[in-house]
């Protein structure tokens, strides 16, 4: 699916490094980025930091897709996960370069940059990160 | 004196067999494998590429140096014959991601085989010049070869990186030089999927006039032979050559066999020098004495002369991945599944 180049720019810390944010008031983590606290509302207002995630927790859910999404088509079927970052927050993505009978809920995860999808043959090419077994 | 500060290396999980790739067109793989000395060669994931290897070993290279901080590094260069953009760097996305953008420089290199090596030159000219406090010098691949052709047993994925600087070095350069000529033995056009070689030429006065010439440039400009070091890192295409050009420059099989991967991981073409010197870097103690001589098609070696330092006992190794744990955990693939991870199956329209 096409992505238009400046929203694939904006995203760039948080798909690369697990850029998120942290409320200067009450210390909770967000990932994706917000720019302002759900909790604290008004009072956060300018006081959300740049917070870089570990990139490594462990796997909370997972399931196995076999629905053809594009860019997966030479990966099927293919795992997904909610991990729960060592950092407490929960994120979701692509379990990879995994045997699927040793996925369980609990084993140990970290991050790294794979490629997600490009625009066709001429586009962008779109990297962010998938999770790997953390050995 | 300037050197390796730190470093990391990175190959993809899956491996394929000669003799499975020999099964599909009908040729006695299980030979070709022998005469080259390639027992199997890695293949990357669909969804890994130059930017997605030469990322994870430049991460595994950071985490050893926590004290490091990436804002200081002022290069980044990756050589590679596998950038997945004509135009638009590797090396960007690369900075980008181990967090060393935007107060730097960045530039992709190409030399066929050798871009890797020409970066580490590159970059320790820098730090020596006093342009940057670190570089970065990345070899990586995911290295093309026709179907069918002999490169396909070889053609391979992987790639290591290098912090170079002037502080805290695990591994002092005491030289290097080069040996350039003008010389088509292997080459790609732009455009086309797959290089072509000029096949036994691509042996004499090639591969092994350049590495002996360079090699022998190097000891000679340091006073050496080959009986004062401890290991030595040929450019690797395959198993047969670098064994052949240690023993013609007389060096003995117990100084090239660590820093020899391809008999167990195939050409990993920009990656294979950077790769050699990282699996003997994973074993080395301080005083070891590391000769290393790249090639690139085209053609030219970069040499260099190594001394491992004290700093190497208290550097954190374990902070990443070695080598040995990387190669051990492999999962063989067959060619079917092969061409669908290099994409050579025609998918329909989307």
């Amino acid at each position: 699916m096409a992505m238009v180049v400046a929203r694939e720019w904006r995203e760039i810390p948080g798909k690369y490094n697990l850029e998120g944010t942290k409320c200067g008031c009450c210390g909770k983590i967000f990932f994706p980025a917000r720019t302002f606290c759900p909790y604290c509302r008004r009072s956060s207002a300018g006081k959300m930091e740049a917070h870089r995630l570990s990139g490594k927790g462990e796997v909370f859910s997972f399931s196995i897709v076999h629905d053809n999404s594009g860019f997966n088509d030479r990966m099927m079927p293919y795992a997904v996960v909610m991990v729960k970052d060592d950092d407490g927050v929960m994120i979701e993505g692509q379990l990879v370069d995994v045997d699927f009978d040793k996925i369980e809920i609990g084993m140990r995860v970290r991050a790294m940059l794979r490629k997600l999808d490009e625009d066709g043959e001429a586009g962008v090419i779109h990297y962010g990160y998938k999770f790997v077994p953390e050995y | 004196m300037e050197g390796i500060v730190s470093y990391g290396a990175y190959v993809p999980r899956y491996r394929i067999l000669p003799e499975e790739i020999g099964r599909v067109w009908g040729a006695d793989g299980k030979s070709m494998g022998k005469g080259l000395m390639i027992n199997q060669k890695s293949v990357p994931s669909p969804d890994e590429d130059t930017v997605t290897i030469a990322t994870e070993a430049a991460r595994y290279m950071m985490a050893r140096v926590p004290e490091v901080s990436s804002a200081d590094i002022g290069a980044v260069y990756i050589g590679s014959e596998s950038h997945p953009y004509a135009v638009k760097p590797s090396s960007a996305i690369v900075a980008a991601a181990i967090g060393a953008t935007p107060d730097m420089t960045a530039v992709d290199m190409e030399f066929a085989c050798k871009a890797g090596t020409a970066g580490i030159q590159a970059g320790l000219a820098m730090v020596k010049a006093g342009y940057a406090k670190y570089a970065v010098a990345i070899g990586a691949d995911t290295s093309q070869g026709a179907p069918g052709d002999a490169l396909e047993y070889s053609a391979a994925a992987g790639g290591a990186a290098y912090l170079l600087g002037s502080e805290n070095v695990i591994a002092q350069v005491n030289k290097t030089l080069s040996f350039t000529t003008d010389t088509s033995d292997f080459w790609r056009r732009e455009g086309m999927m797959y290089p072509v070689h000029g096949g036994r030429f691509s042996g004499a006065p090639a591969y092994f006039r350049h590495v002996s010439t360079a090699a022998k440039n190097l000891m000679k400009a340091m006073g050496t032979e080959p009986a004062d070091y401890n290991y030595a890192v040929f450019h690797q295409p395959n198993g047969k050559f670098p064994t052949r050009v240690a023993a013609q420059l007389g060096f003995q099989p117990e100084q090239i066999e660590c820093g020899l991967l391809t008999p167990n991981i195939g050409n990993c073409y920009s990656g294979a020098v950077p790769l050699g010197l990282a699996h003997v870097l994973d074993h080395a103690k301080p005083g070891d004495r590391i000769l290393v001589t790249s090639y690139g098609s085209g053609a030219g070696s970069d040499a260099f002369d190594i001394t491992v330092t004290d700093a190497i006992k208290d550097y954190k190794r374990q902070n990443a991945p070695v080598l040995d744990d990387i190669l051990s955990r492999t999962v063989v693939i067959d060619y079917a599944t092969y061409a669908k991870y290099k994409n050579t199956i025609k998918m329909p329209e989307e």
